[in-house]
């Protein structure tokens, strides 16, 4: 062979390497690393709760996570729906307690990072939130009371060594909630001022137990994070680890012409903001509002930031304090989901409404308008094949 | 001169396939950040020649997601700091048809015509507009701020 045609030969060898490489932008690239796990900052002290970062009150507080006697009935616990082995949730469309709810469980990897809590933000805190499917009907349906009675009796000792100790409950009622019956609510009202903040003490301490446990939960590493760190450090991926065109293609979708990062966002896939993108509601629930109730709620909540029960200063409230109270765009606004292992537990969206990723982008590639209120996202033009490369792409984040 | 020609062709040909790969990586490269023609100066005059106005980053970078204070500063047009002034915030992405995530507020006055604005947060990349209704001895002024991720 003479020069030129090696040279020719060479050249194409070069040209159909390039072909077989991913080609990111500097822009892309990154973008990619600011989605990678290493990316996510270690976990902010909560000031909030003092027990937050103390290991028995973790502890207890996983014994409680697990507890059925922790419910109005004895069988249900935090871990009924939130289920460990599930990415504590529960693959159901609504989640199901003593009663069945309007909303689908959370999974809880990484929750405490979370600035708002449930799919509409009604609470504040880790710990706030925790106490609330306790006194919900239709999830672990118990009182406040009988809680505070239930603790003493069953883990006093554990409790004091952590907070203290534990107030006189010989006089409180076994049954009492402002939240709760006709008969709960009356027999909170005849309770005396101290027996109402006693109660409520031991009440916010079993919610600080259970966030002390929660913040251990963290997302696990993915192939997308291998992924990122071979592509930011120029290493060549291991076999299974190096990405399909497929995966390449969903990706530069993803963090491009689909928008998808514009709002899943950061190493956990959120903004940690409420969006309205036209997700229809389900026939036969209540009526469901989104963020736009949920301020009244956070609010009202005596657990809140501003509340009683809060340890350290105020500083800590900023969330709360600054918060949007009024706006259009509340209405029918729901949190942005991390995306991290959704790809493994359908069904999607704060109600269960679709039961595939597919269903779930082809919503956000035709961006129906909402029923009430208006919807952020627009439609986009994206074909067959590049909707099942942004669904190949979701895959790596459960892998 | 027959191969040769083979030559001259096969080259050709790879140029045209070279091309052909540029044109693919250009097209397909992400645009230009949206709004990235919108004006982002830190220091301006209010809409009607009131107040000189600056806005910055109290802690000197934005950081994403996180809630922060910046610091408004507010000159008359002499260059007198403007005392006791009132000021209401608000604003949004304009190209995502959403307002603030949060409410900011004015919140301290530091003197020196310096007010802390608290409580802004920017949850995703792209073009913010921040609005200031000003009401100082002086009169009432606008100010828009644009802010880009």
């Amino acid at each position: 062979m003479s020069w030129l045609s090696r040279f020719l030969v060479l050249m194409a060898m070069a040209v159909l390497a390039g072909c077989g490489k991913p080609e990111f932008s500097d822009a892309e690239k990154k973008t990619i690393a600011s989605l990678a796990l290493s990316a996510l900052p270690s976990l902010k002290p909560d000031t909030t709760n003092r027990f937050a970062d103390v290991p028995a009150a973790a502890a207890l507080g996983s014994t409680l996570f697990f507890d059925q006697g922790m419910s109005g009935d004895g069988m249900v616990s935090c871990s009924t729906c939130h289920k460990i082995d599930r990415q504590f949730q529960d693959d159901l469309p609504q989640a199901v307690g003593v009663g069945r709810t309007n909303r689908r469980t959370m999974p809880l990897a990484g929750v405490a990072h979370d600035p708002w809590f449930f799919w509409d933000g009604r609470r504040d805190s880790l710990w706030a939130q925790a106490l609330t499917p306790l006194e919900n009907p239709l999830e672990q349906a118990g009182n406040r009371a009988a809680f505070a009675h239930y603790i003493e009796a069953r883990f006093g000792e554990r409790y004091e060594r952590i907070f203290g100790p534990l107030p006189d409950l010989s006089k409180v009622p076994a049954n009492a909630s402002p939240l709760g019956t006709d008969a709960e609510k009356a027999a909170w009202r005849a309770m005396s001022d101290q027996q109402t903040e006693d109660v409520n003490r031991v009440f916010a301490n079993i919610g600080k137990a259970i966030a002390a446990f929660e913040r251990s939960i963290a997302p696990p590493r993915t192939r997308f994070d291998r992924f990122a760190i071979d592509l930011a450090t120029g290493a060549v991926p291991k076999s299974d680890d190096a990405f399909s065109p497929e995966e390449i293609l969903g990706l530069k979708l993803f963090i491009g012409r689909a928008n998808c990062v514009t709002c899943h966002t950061g190493p956990r896939f959120t903004d940690n903001s409420f969006h309205n993108t036209g997700v229809p509601p389900v026939k036969d629930l209540p009526p469901d509002r989104g963020r736009v109730d949920a301020v009244r709620q956070v609010e009202a909540d005596p657990f809140n930031c501003f509340g009683a029960f809060r340890d350290g200063d105020a500083g800590a409230c900023g969330e709360l304090r600054f918060m949007v109270k009024d706006a259009p765009e509340l209405v029918r606004a729901y949190k942005t989901p991390s995306l991290r292992g959704a790809a493994t537990r359908p069904p999607y969206m704060h109600a269960g409404q679709f039961s595939s990723l597919d269903e779930v982008v082809a919503h956000y590639s035709k961006a129906p308008a909402s029923v009430e209120g208006v919807s952020e996202i627009h439609p986009l033009q994206l074909s067959d094949r590049e909707r099942g490369a942004l669904v190949a792409f979701l895959k790596t984040l459960a892998e | 001169m027959a191969s040769l020609w083979r030559y001259v062709l096969a080259g050709l040909g790879l140029a045209a396939l070279l091309a052909g790969i540029l044109a693919v990586v250009y097209l397909t490269a992400p645009q230009a950040p949206q709004g990235a023609g919108a004006d982002i100066s830190r220091s301006k005059k209010t809409a009607n020649g009131l107040f000189v106005a600056s806005f910055e980053p109290e802690r000197g970078v934005i950081r994403q997601g996180e809630l922060q204070s910046w610091l408004l500063t507010l000159k008359t047009v002499a260059g007198a700091p403007v005392e006791g002034a009132a000021i209401a915030v608000s604003g949004g992405m304009p190209q995502h048809n959403h307002g603030l995530p949060t409410s900011p507020q004015a919140t301290d006055y530091l003197g020196d015509g310096r007010y802390r604005i608290d409580g802004l947060k920017f949850t995703m990349s792209g073009l913010w507009r921040l609005h200031f209704a000003i009401s100082a001895a002086a009169g009432s002024d606008t100010v828009v701020f644009n802010v880009l991720l």
